[in-house]
């Protein structure tokens, strides 16, 4: 594989194909742990490691699996990262793991990471899917970090938890509900497209 | 017929080399997980209960059996004694169980504090059994060796408006932790020994 296809692997996942904007796959955990940067950025690295992790091993397995049995062995590998990130955030990071609660046990059934190890691991080589993973997982970083750091500014008129408007601001509660998840994520879907506009 | 010996084998040897991956990440991180939740989830009740002891109570702890129920003590040193102890009991609530973190002063035997560690109870109802300092002011100072009930049963604890089965089921686990206490109380002064300073 040449050096430029890897590159294009990667960026893919950052712009074209940004998997909660423009494949508009796993929107549950978007719209549901992007109420502050904080845990989106959480949810994202979390997510790029399995997606990471699964590809590499997907891939190095692709032979052997057979086609037929090919999603339930995907689901092990993916649910066998799941359970290590999990652990690995109840050692370390536990505020944050309280905080992300049933979403990090949920990575299992996201369609981006099955959606990739199908589509784009089990057909290509190790080094393309590690490229493919960050990309994918990087782009998803950024989208729920972009969405939370909007729904936490204006909601709760803080960033990372440190105020960012003097002490007059009233926050526009409206943003950190549910529904203004669904009303930040259409904004951005739109100017996506139309930013995007050919 | 091969095809689905492949396909049995590819799966059952993945299958196992992922669940043995994951005991070891499991038992790996086992000991850092139980230190994460007693901090987070036990730490704030315990040090409310234990103000101003000059250890880290959650690092000074040891455990007991109480048949075949496992106990965690917390130690409190003040002025140089480990003279408290707080430990985590359960009482049957409207929801499921209450997690109430006791305190016991070793000389006096007296409670020192409660506070609720876990519960499931009714959002602002019973859920003040956790929330409202007031309510769990009532129970310092209570001797461990009489019974602890509501008023309505006869007893000390003005229950809260409405959540009465909470405020029993706190009752009952404070009696049930008491009665542990009691029966534990030599080794527990032995252990507690351990951490004079």
């Amino acid at each position: 594989m040449s050096e430029t296809s890897l590159v294009q692997e990667f960026t893919k996942g950052l712009w074209k194909e940004i998997p909660p904007f423009r494949l508009v796959l796993g929107l549950c955990p978007t719209l549901a742990v992007t109420k502050g940067i904080e845990t989106g950025v959480g949810m994202g690295i979390a997510l790029t490691f399995v997606l990471v992790c699964s590809n590499i091993l997907i891939a190095s397995l692709r032979k052997i699996i057979p086609n037929k049995v090919r999603i339930a062995c995907f689901i092990v590998v993916i649910a066998t990262f799941v359970v290590i990130v999990e652990l690995t955030m109840q050692a370390f990071t536990y505020p944050l793991f309280l905080k992300l609660g049933i979403f990090i046990p949920l990575i299992v059934v996201n369609c981006i990471v099955l959606g990739r190890a199908e589509a784009f691991a089990s057909k290509n080589g190790i080094g393309a899917s590690i490229a493919d993973g960050l990309g994918m997982g990087l782009g998803y970083t950024i989208a729920l970090g972009t969405l939370g750091s909007i729904r936490e500014i204006f909601g709760a008129g803080t960033w990372f938890g440190h105020a960012v408007f003097g002490a007059s601001f009233q926050p526009f509660t409206f943003m950190v509900e549910a529904p203004g998840a669904f009303v930040c994520l259409g904004l951005m879907l739109g100017l996506m497209n139309l930013a995007g506009k050919e | 017929m091969r095809d689905v010996i492949r396909m049995i084998v590819v799966l059952g040897v993945l299958s196992a080399v992922c669940g043995g991956g994951l005991a070891f990440v499991k038992s790996g991180t086992a000991a850092k997980i139980e230190v994460q939740q007693l901090k987070f989830v036990k730490g704030p009740a315990i040090k409310e209960i234990l103000k101003g002891a000059t250890n880290d109570p959650i690092l000074d702890r040891f455990k007991l059996k109480d048949g075949d129920v496992e106990r965690i003590f917390f130690v409190g040193v003040f002025d140089g004694k480990p003279s408290a102890v707080a430990f985590e009991t359960y009482g049957k609530g409207v929801g499921g169980d209450i997690g109430i973190m006791e305190g016991v002063d070793l000389k006096t035997d007296k409670l020192l504090g409660i506070g609720v560690t876990t519960h499931k109870e009714t959002p602002g109802l019973g859920s003040r059994a956790k929330d409202d300092p007031k309510f769990r002011a009532q129970f310092k100072g209570l001797p461990i060796n009489e019974p602890i009930k509501v008023k309505p049963d006869g007893g000390q604890v003005d229950a809260i408006s409405g959540a009465t089965i909470t405020s029993r089921g706190v009752c009952a686990g404070l009696m049930a932790g008491n009665s542990s206490y009691k029966k534990l109380k030599s080794q527990i002064l032995e252990k507690a020994r351990a951490f004079a300073k």
